[in-house]
């Protein structure tokens, strides 16, 4: 076992640094689908973009990289320091290093700047026959060509043998600066250096091939390309897997769930967004085109073998037939603030409609509050999922009443991932991600706290009262302004 | 819609329906696409599949495509077999129709392929 590990190499995983309160949520989610084990070199720190770990091999983190979307690439490391002299110290030693593994250093505030690695890691890559290039990047900190240049120079010890090429060559060696995450206060020289061969890329440029500006068919509440792929990565959906969104809309999360390889079903209360027949989002467009449909998208992002269908159904009176069981429920539900919160019904009692009013009939709808929305999505999930598997399902709050034991709940579920995307100063919704843990589903009577949450109302009175406040604090100011003005006048006059 | 779907539905929303499945299809335009084929999601399917009712909407809308009505016990390993489901579940598909409740007769209207399952403000008083 001790053999095994000293085979292990050293990774350095650069992410975006944005969306930070998901990245352990969406990382974790991928290294527990693909069953990879991951030991961590340094511990994790949202404030910096990268983790340093060891994985059993490089194939391990092809695969990480070829889900996540807030990974930028990886490197295999090499050299990894807080100064650049000891970097390159560090990389000539290791050319000496012929123990066959990685010869550790002294750890200070659980930072080692001085492990030394095996010398057959950096020989291996530059062999004569290999053409190869460095890319220098820095991280807060901008430099010009010239200046990168005289930083690859450094490198010259190496034995870089092989030519040179710039495009596609065979050994891409990359050398990375840390100036911290704050670009008010750049420090002169970086806070971590880095050095290593670059293995893979992240799903970053995915963001682009699915952005919801060059989308076929949207709608007001499309969910965001990078957020819709991040859904589908914690909903840990695979090759094969069957994938339901209850509140489907626009069906951005299908698109990302499809992309995975799920096999997609949909339903929504809104006849008219199923048949894209709304009212268009974008700007200056009149009416839609023929082709704007959740399976147009998919067509366009070549899924289309994956759609199953999409049906209008009203989710408090669902159609599924009881035993089925989904591998994922992904969604977004209405918050009842830009998408009402509805379901079908009718104030009036002792309704009743007449025969030749049926055809063409609109139903009409009463609110479903937020509370039994989510109460009804998780005893569904309970229910309709796949043992293991998982819920993720986004929940608006404000965000100073946050309370973890508020949060939906239910017991055949458990939350395995909560991250906040703040939407304003006061209000933010969380990526909620549930993992059913039992099968044996109680009778569950609706969330104690239901009748509290009334996010719409919340988040609309918020923003008055904070109107009125200002527009209050501001007269003040005016009038004590107008006071000292008319005070130094008086003294000025006698 | 395709008879995967129609596999998995069901009108148990109405008031008074026990279980309001299969319902039965009346389709007056079916159209029929092809789709790649994988045999491993046709395996996986097929367990949570009601078979019966499969055979039966299939041959309901003349599109048997020469299904059995009883399932192989290693079907796994029929790949003819696994290719007649997967065109059965995936390539037909309703475009316009009706679904019928078998309990309360009520119909839901499949239209541009999307069937509309609800009800109106009266049924669910």
């Amino acid at each position: 076992m001790q053999e095994e590990h000293k085979m292990w190499r050293r990774y350095l995983m650069w992410f975006a640094h944005e969306h930070m309160d998901f990245r352990h949520a969406e990382m974790y989610s991928i290294i527990s689908l693909l069953n990879i084990p991951v030991k961590f070199v340094e511990k994790p720190c949202v404030q910096k973009p990268y983790w340093i770990v060891e994985l059993p091999s490089e194939d391990c983190v092809r695969k990480i990289a070829s889900r996540s979307v807030l990974l930028k690439n990886c490197i295999e490391l090499w050299s990894r320091a807080r100064t650049e002299v000891q970097l390159h110290d560090n990389l000539k030693k290791s050319l000496n290093n012929s123990t066959g593994s990685w010869v550790l250093g002294e750890k200070k505030d659980g930072i080692s700047d001085t492990c030394l690695c095996p010398k057959e890691l950096i020989e291996s890559s530059l062999s004569p026959k290999k053409t190869f290039k460095v890319d220098v990047e820095t991280f807060c900190k901008h430099f010009t060509m010239k200046e990168k240049v005289e930083k690859i120079e450094k490198f010259s010890y190496l034995p870089m043998r092989g030519p040179v090429k710039l495009r596609n060559p065979d050994v891409t060696l990359a050398y990375l600066e840390f100036y911290g995450v704050d670009p008010n206060d750049v420090p002169e020289k970086p806070y971590d250096v880095f050095f290593g061969k670059w293995i893979a890329d992240g799903q970053r440029d995915l963001i682009q091939v699915h952005s919801l500006k060059k989308r076929q068919f949207i709608g007001n509440t499309s969910m965001d390309a990078q957020l819709a792929i991040i859904m589908a990565n914690q909903a840990q959906v695979k090759l094969g897997d069957m994938v339901l969104d209850p509140f489907v809309g626009s069906g951005s999360l299908l698109v990302a769930a499809a992309h995975f390889g799920a096999y997609v079903w949909g339903s929504d209360i809104d006849y008219l967004m199923l048949h894209g027949r709304t009212r268009p989002t974008r700007v200056g467009q009149k009416i839609r085109t023929k082709d704007e449909s959740i399976r147009g998208n998919m067509r366009q992002y070549g899924t289309e073998a994956r759609y199953l269908d999409v049906v209008v159904s009203d989710f408090s009176l669902h159609n599924w037939k009881p035993g089925l069981k989904f591998d994922a429920i992904i969604t977004d539900p209405p918050y009842g603030v830009r998408e009402p919160t509805e379901k079908i019904g009718i104030e009036k009692e002792n309704y009743t409609l007449s025969e030749h009013h049926l055809p063409n009939h609109v139903p009409s709808k009463v609110e479903y509050g937020l509370s039994h929305i989510y109460s009804d999505l998780l005893n569904f999930a309970a229910t309709y999922l796949e043992m293991g598997r998982r819920l993720v399902c986004w929940f608006p709050l404000v965000r100073e009443e946050y309370q973890e034991e508020q949060l939906p709940s239910h017991p055949c579920l458990k939350l395995v991932g909560n991250s906040e995307q703040v939407i304003s100063k006061l209000a933010a919704r969380r990526l909620l991600t549930y993992e059913k843990i039992t099968d044996d589903v109680p009778n569950m009577p609706l969330d104690p706290n239901a009748g509290v949450h009334n996010f719409r109302e919340k988040y609309f009175t918020m923003g008055e009262s904070t109107r009125r406040e200002r527009k209050e604090k501001r007269a003040g100011e005016v009038a004590a302004y107008l006071a000292a003005k008319m005070a130094a006048s008086r003294t000025d006059a006698t | 819609m395709k008879l995967i779907t129609h596999n998995m539905l069901t009108s148990k929303c109405l008031k008074g329906v026990m279980t309001g499945y299969p319902l039965a299809i009346n389709a007056t335009d079916i159209k029929v696409t092809e789709v790649d084929f994988n045999p491993e999601f046709i395996t996986r399917v097929i367990p949570k599949l009601d078979w019966e009712v499969l055979w039966a909407a299939a041959n309901s809308i003349g599109h048997g495509e020469g299904l059995p009505k009883t399932l192989e016990p290693k079907f796994e390993e029929n790949e003819d077999l696994l290719k007649k489901v997967h065109k059965v579940l995936l390539e037909v598909e309703v475009e316009e129709g009706n679904l019928t409740c078998p309990e309360s007769g009520r119909q839901f209207p499949i239209s541009k392929g999307i069937p509309n399952m609800l009800l109106t403000e009266a049924e669910v008083q």
